[in-house]
């Protein structure tokens, strides 16, 4: 149930605030982020359990997890 | 439409962001976690005051969308203690650096703990002076490097937790970026707390204390704090051995005590009620 409603979460990144210091890429528990181009990037959105580890520690405010305001 | 997550829509002026900050500084860490600790206490945003000094860490104030007062290098808490006397009712939160609280403005720090006034004080420590170019402060622990330390310090550097609970401070506690909800966690406490509240905060300055130190870049210096931050309660029932290089987080102190502001009005109330009743 907790679950179900975390993935109704959406995980979002701002390419215009990422500095690709790597913080999220590393820490990541799932490791779904990867820098490509000195930029955060998502591989996979469905593994990712949105756990907000990545937006807890990205410096830039550059990484996060919103509702889906769609659905 | 403004960027960012619903935090930041909320509590950053959005227009300014991204933020002046090097790439992997773990100012913007602990800066969001002041600013997660005033939305878990849902505080009421007109009644907060962010208070800062000079340095990397003081630019935090011209991003929070709050009263904001960013003042000159040192004096954060001198400018602090007036806000908070002339407004006793505002929630003050001052956002300093390592140099700007314990060099400059160390007579200052010293003293607003002694009084014991009702200010949540957030020490960001990058052991370094970031923002003139990376020289040793007194955060800067021994032997190690600065633009004017090249061969190393011989200065001892102070612990600052426990120079805050010597001074009189009533909430003490340490963490670092890389544990951020610990971290948001004591800032909550902080601001819980009627009286002087300090959390030092151990921030990341890859551009300077990592490069200088080779302690490497912004990953490597959160791994770094992951590794060695030490629980107090777990470094108690450690031999002496197991704690070698390591160094301690936790809180360090919590007490019940006058707090100045109060005493102040208590003062002024006692004074007001002998003159009427002399008239
Ligand atoms: C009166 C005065 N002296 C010196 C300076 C130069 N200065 C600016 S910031 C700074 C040190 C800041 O260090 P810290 O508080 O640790 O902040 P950081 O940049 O490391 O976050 C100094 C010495 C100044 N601005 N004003
Ligand atoms: S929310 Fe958690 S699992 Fe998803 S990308 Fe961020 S750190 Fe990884
Ligand atoms: S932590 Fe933030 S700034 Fe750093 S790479 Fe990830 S999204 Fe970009
Ligand atoms: S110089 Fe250091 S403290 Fe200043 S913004 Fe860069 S990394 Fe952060
Ligand atoms: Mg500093």
């Amino acid at each position: 149930m907790e679950q179900e409603q975390k993935k109704k979460k959406n995980l979002k990144t701002i390419r215009e605030w990422c500095k690709g210091c790597g913080i999220c890429v590393a820490f990541c528990p799932v490791k779904v982020l990867e820098l490509e181009n000195e930029k955060v990037k998502v591989l996979d959105y469905d593994k990712c359990t949105r756990c907000g580890l990545c937006e807890l520690r990205c410096p830039d405010l550059a990484i996060y997890l919103e509702e889906d305001q769609n659905e | 439409m403004s960027l960012g997550s619903p935090i930041v829509k909320e509590y950053f002026r959005s227009d300014r962001l991204p933020h002046i900050w090097c790439p992997g500084c773990g100012h913007g860490v602990i800066m969001r976690g002041v600013v997660m600790a005033i939305d878990n206490l849902k505080l009421d945003k007109k009644k907060v005051c962010v208070v800062s000094g000079i340095g990397c860490s003081s630019r935090a104030s011209g991003y929070m969308d709050f009263n904001t007062l960013h003042t000159t290098h040192g004096r954060a808490l001198a400018f602090a203690t007036g806000v908070k006397l002339a407004n006793p009712e505002l929630e003050v939160i001052v956002v300093t650096g390592d140099g700007d609280c314990t060099a400059i403005g160390g007579n200052h720090f010293i003293h607003a703990a002694r009084r014991n006034i009702d200010i949540t004080t957030i020490i960001f420590n990058n052991k370094i002076y970031g923002m003139t170019g990376g020289q040793y402060s007194p955060a800067t622990p021994l032997h190690e490097v600065g633009t004017t330390a090249p061969y190393g310090t011989v200065d001892p550097d102070f612990d600052i937790c426990k120079l805050a609970v010597g001074a009189g401070s009533s909430y003490v506690a340490r963490s670092t970026a890389y544990h951020a909800n610990q971290l948001i966690k004591y800032i909550q406490k902080g601001i819980e707390n009627k009286g002087f509240s300090v959390i030092e905060a151990i921030s990341g300055c890859p551009t300077y204390y990592g490069r200088k130190n080779k302690k490497g870049d912004a990953v490597d210096l959160m791994n770094y704090y992951k590794d060695n931050a030490l629980d107090i309660k777990a470094a108690e029932k450690l031999p002496e051995d197991k704690k070698v290089g390591k160094f301690l987080t936790g809180e360090f102190h919590h007490e019940a005590k006058p707090e100045y502001v109060s005493e102040y009005m208590k003062i002024v109330e006692k004074v007001q009620k002998e003159r009427s009743e002399n008239e």
